[in-house]
Parts: C-alpha cells; sequence; structure tokens
C-alpha cells in the first residue's frame, strides 16, 4: 500500500506538471494580449490590443467567414455523412468492401496529395477567392470521416430496428427518416464538433484557395498574414489576434469538452 | 491498405449483416444514398489525386504547355540534396512528435497504473487543449515563448544560465528541435489521455494476479500494461506520425523553413513549387512521395502493431 500511496503522489505531481506546461503557452499569450504595448498611456491590464487587432486584422470579417464556411462544411458534411453512412451500414449493397476501400484512402490523405490540382481546378472554375473555394474540397475531405462515423454507429444499433421498419411496411427512406435519422442525431452531434473543429483550424486549403480576397479569407489565415508582418505590429497586437482566433473553439470546447473528447479521441484517425 | 484504420472508425460496419433482413432487398436504388457525398468526393478527393499523378510526370510551370518527363521528377527528388534533407527533417520530426509524447503518455501509465487519478476530467480536458487550437495560433504561441525577450530566455536568465538564452528559431542549432518540441508539446496531452483511457480497459485480475506472483512495478509494465495497450500505441503513433510528415502549419507560421533550410519539410517544398517557384511537376512528385511515406508508415506501424485475436 505505501508504494502505491508513493506512486500516487509521484503521478500526481507529473500530472500537475504535464497539465501547467500545456496550458502554459496558452496563457502566456494572453497575458501578453492584456498588457499594455510600447506607446500605449494604458496602466495594468487592458483590453485596448484587442479593440486594436479586431480592427487592424479585420478580424470582424475573417472570424464571420469561418463560422460561416465552418458551418456550411458541417451541414453539408452532415446531411451527405448520414444518407452515405446509412447506406453503407443497413442498406444491401454488392460494393460495399471496394467502397468502403476507396473511402478510406480519404480517411488518411494528406491535403499536399491534392492541393495543387484542387488548385487549377478552382483556376478554372472561376471559384478561387470565394467561399466555394474552401466548402467545396472540405466537404470532401470530411466525407469519409463522416460516413464512417455514422455507419460505425447505426451498425450498433439492433437489426431488430430495421426489421420492424419493413414489416410496417416502411421503404429505405421512411425507415431513415422516421427511425434512423432520429437516434442518430447524438452521433451526428459529436460528428459535427469535430467536424466544425477540423475545418476552423484548417489554414493549408485557406492559404491556397483564397490568399487575395479579404472578405472571404478564415481567421487562421487572416492571424497568418497579421502576424507576418510583424515589423508594422507590436506582439502584444498579434497575442490579442491569436487569442480572438482562439476563442471561439474555446468557448466551443468549454461547454461541450465531453463530445469534442470523444469525438477527437474516437475520430482520432482521420488524419 | 490498413485493414486496422477501419477498426476505430468502422468497427462495427463489418459485423452487420445486412443480408439477413428480410426487407432490405438487393436493389440498385440503394447506391443513392451513396451518390451525393460520392459526388463531393470524386470531384474534389479521387480526381485531383489522379491529377498529383498525372502532374508528377510532367515539366509544367503552371501556365504553358507541360512536356513529358517521365521519371524525371522523381529522380531529382531523391537526388537533390535539398529535398533529400527535407524528408531527413521529417524523420526527426517523426521522433519529437510520434516518439517523445508516445514515451511520455507511457511513463505516465507506468507510473499510475494502478491508482486511482483524482480530477481524471479536469486533466484530460487541459492536457487536450493543444488538440483543439488552430496551428496558426499555436505557432503564435510559442514563437512569443521562444522569442528573445520571451518566457523561455526569462527563465533562463532568472536561474543564471542566461547565456544559454538565443532567439531559439532563428538560430541553426536550434531551429529544428525548437519546432520539434511543438509538436511534441501538441501531442503528449492526447497520448497521456489515450493511454490513461486504454489503461482503464485491462482488466484488474491480471495485475493481482501479477502481484500475487511477486512481479515488480517494471515487469508488471512490460508484461501487463504495454501489451494491453497496443491498440491504443498504435492510434497514438499513427496520429502523430502523420503529423509530424505533414507540419506545413507550424513551418509556415514560426521559420517558414528557415534559418537557410535548416527546418524546410516536404510540404513547405511542395506549397513553393507549385505556388511561388512554379515547379508544378516536381511539386507533384513530392506531394506523391510524401503520401505514400504516410501510407508506408502507417500501413507499417499497423501491421506491426495489429492486435492478436
Amino acid at each position: 500500500m505505501i508504494r502505491s500511496r508513493s506512486e500516487s503522489i509521484v503521478g500526481h505531481v507529473l500530472l500537475v506538471i504535464a497539465a501547467l506546461i500545456a496550458i502554459y503557452p496558452f496563457l502566456a499569450i494572453i497575458g501578453q494580449a492584456l498588457r499594455p504595448a510600447p506607446g500605449s498611456h494604458a496602466v495594468g491590464v487592458t483590453l485596448e490590443n484587442f479593440v486594436s487587432a479586431w480592427s487592424r486584422g479585420g478580424f470582424s470579417t475573417s472570424l464571420l467567414s469561418s463560422a460561416f464556411v465552418a458551418v456550411v462544411v458541417v451541414i453539408i458534411t452532415g446531411v451527405v455523412g448520414m444518407l452515405a453512412g446509412y447506406g453503407l451500414s443497413v442498406l444491401r449493397l454488392r460494393w460495399r468492401g471496394a467502397i468502403m476501400g476507396i473511402l478510406l484512402v480519404g480517411l488518411v490523405l494528406p491535403s499536399e496529395a491534392r492541393i495543387v490540382p484542387l488548385y487549377h481546378m478552382m483556376q478554372d472554375l472561376h471559384l478561387l477567392n470565394t467561399y466555394w473555394a474552401l466548402i467545396l474540397p472540405q466537404v470532401a475531405s470530411s466525407f469519409s470521416l463522416a460516413t464512417f462515423w455514422m455507419a460505425n454507429f447505426f451498425s450498433s444499433l439492433p437489426a431488430s430496428l430495421a426489421e420492424a421498419a419493413s414489416i410496417d411496411g416502411a421503404g429505405s427512406w421512411r425507415t431513415l427518416r422516421h427511425v434512423y435519422a432520429p437516434i442518430g442525431m447524438n452521433a451526428l452531434a459529436t460528428l459535427s464538433c469535430l467536424v466544425f473543429l477540423y475545418t476552423w483550424n484548417e489554414f493549408m486549403l485557406a492559404l491556397v484557395l483564397v490568399p487575395q480576397n479579404q472578405t472571404v479569407q478564415t481567421a487562421p489565415l487572416s492571424l497568418s498574414f497579421f502576424a507576418g508582418n510583424e515589423r508594422n505590429i507590436e506582439p502584444e497586437v498579434i497575442a490579442a489576434a491569436a487569442v480572438l482566433v482562439a476563442l471561439p473553439v474555446i468557448i466551443a470546447y468549454a461547454f461541450l469538452q465531453r463530445r469534442f473528447m470523444s469525438g477527437l479521441l474516437e475520430g482520432a484517425i482521420k488524419e | 491498405m490498413t485493414a486496422s484504420t477501419v477498426t476505430v472508425a468502422g468497427r462495427g460496419v463489418r459485423s452487420a449483416r445486412p443480408g439477413r433482413r428480410p426487407g432490405q432487398r438487393l436493389v440498385w436504388r440503394n447506391y443513392l444514398y451513396l451518390l451525393p457525398g460520392f459526388a463531393f468526393y470524386a470531384v474534389f478527393t479521387l480526381v485531383p489525386i489522379v491529377q498529383t499523378i498525372r502532374y508528377s510526370f510532367y515539366n509544367w510551370d503552371g501556365f504553358t504547355t507541360a512536356t513529358w518527363v517521365g521519371l524525371q521528377n522523381y529522380i531529382d527528388a531523391i537526388t537533390d540534396p535539398v529535398t533529400r534533407s527535407t524528408f531527413g527533417h521529417s524523420l526527426i520530426f517523426i521522433f519529437f512528435y510520434a516518439a517523445l509524447p508516445t514515451a511520455i503518455g507511457l511513463l505516465i501509465v507506468g507510473i499510475m497504473n494502478r491508482v486511482r487519478i483524482r480530477f481524471l476530467t479536469l486533466f484530460r480536458t487541459v492536457l487536450f487543449l493543444p488538440q483543439i487550437l488552430a496551428t496558426v495560433v499555436i505557432a503564435v504561441a510559442w514563437r512569443w515563448m521562444y522569442a528573445q525577450d520571451g518566457p523561455i530566455n526569462a527563465v533562463l536568465r532568472l536561474v543564471g544560465l542566461g547565456h544559454f538564452a538565443r532567439a531559439w528559431l532563428g538560430d541553426f542549432a536550434t531551429a529544428l528541435p525548437a519546432v520539434g518540441l511543438i509538436g511534441t508539446w501538441t501531442m503528449y496531452g492526447l497520448c497521456m489521455v489515450l493511454f490513461i483511457g486504454g489503461v482503464q480497459k485491462i482488466p484488474i485480475e491480471l495485475y493481482e494476479a501479477a502481484r500475487i506472483d511477486g512481479a515488480g512495478a517494471l515487469r508488471e509494465f512490460f508484461a501487463i500494461t504495454l501489451p494491453g495497450l497496443r491498440g491504443e500505441i498504435s492510434i497514438a503513433l499513427v496520429l502523430t506520425v502523420t503529423n509530424a510528415l505533414r507540419n506545413f502549419d507550424i513551418i509556415w507560421n514560426t521559420t517558414s523553413g528557415g534559418p537557410g533550410t535548416s527546418t524546410l519539410v516536404p510540404s513547405y517544398l511542395i506549397y513553393r513549387g507549385a505556388f511561388v517557384t512554379r515547379e508544378v511537376g516536381a511539386a507533384a512528385a513530392a506531394s506523391v512521395l510524401l503520401t505514400l511515406l504516410i501510407f508506408g508508415i502507417t500501413g507499417a506501424l499497423q501491421t506491426a502493431l495489429r492486435e492478436r485475436k
């Protein structure tokens, strides 16, 4: 028992250190953001860096752009993912194995593998620097995860569910609408958190596909450009901008942490 | 490839036996449910993959007519010392992004496998924070951490090691490990949370039996904990290794590959080739190589760590 107690103490001390290290860099930039920038007349804690970042970095537009893109991607992915997941897990398909194999590629595929042709495709379609250039590829990249996620959930349900519905004479569409979709809402909500997070944080696609249109730039991209102009901007203001970009996700995480965590752990394999 | 990637995402999918349900006939109409999603997937994922492969056999600047060069882009990629060094950097990042966080995670479960963790939810929430932050935010935060007047140098000066203080990301000797440690920071919490969850699923009887046999903590770890965590270790490694190999966002937003080419990675080279120096074919060849490397390593990891049934 004594050995166990000392293990417990050592372990908890290590956990506390690990937790402090995990949170420290974030606390450090919050601290930096709250400090008066050189040339400012403020004393002590101030919010003026946030005001300055908000107006000079154009974050009011880019945060809205990010939110718009993420919400649209979440909705479309949710719908097509639920349909495909239902098809793959409940209905009979002859080529199911092959389809799953093709989908699997999308789970592991890095953005780098398709970024070059995507750019030229969007250029040909005259979609560069529009919301569509961000929305369409990100629905495609989340589709594999969404389908496996919903298929996984639906096939964990008892088979008697579909049988009962078919005895009642319901076709596959009505079975989905009245039986599977309502039960699947919880799984869909967790999936949505995950897709929202990936879409909100996406950087490379935004950098390549919407670099020249300030009104379409996402928040991470604006932050990157803003922070890149270091010579003109005080580090305190950049820190404030970083906090602004992180804040919506942090707030969502604070309320939905269980969903985020279970989603990230189970869907960990996405990348 | 890699059947066990599906185990997480698709564990149940396989065991479902739709054939047993009398009402569910094998009809072509069932494919309609897959159609909308597959339309997106085909146009914006599958077609681009094929095109990337096609581009990689051409010499193309993105505007004028492309010329067929066969395998020349691949030969250049393999023989060019800078390109080769980027893949070398990726291997070093695998140590920082994957090996180190996994080791840290295993250390904590090795010590705590038989004690009840207090405030587990709180620890999990905090340890998970780096996972939800945008990589650009992480990069900005760490640029400040590593800055000449940042917290790390401040601590060094405080404890009298001021002569070690430097701009960590701007120094040839330290830039690569400094970026690597950002990866370690991003990933160790995930590994800890994964492994702590995994240990709780190992039957307690195994530990009791080992204790009756008089096994020490070390033997217990290697005989029970480590084999019991096989699945979690596999997930952690696949995730962290792919992140190590991609690693575009952090590099772009901290060092841009510098100083010199000391932190240049394949992803950055792909971006530069495709959009700055206009060597689209070479960039595509590097994309293909990087993708094959990711598929190869994750596949190998999963085969090596597959749970024996």
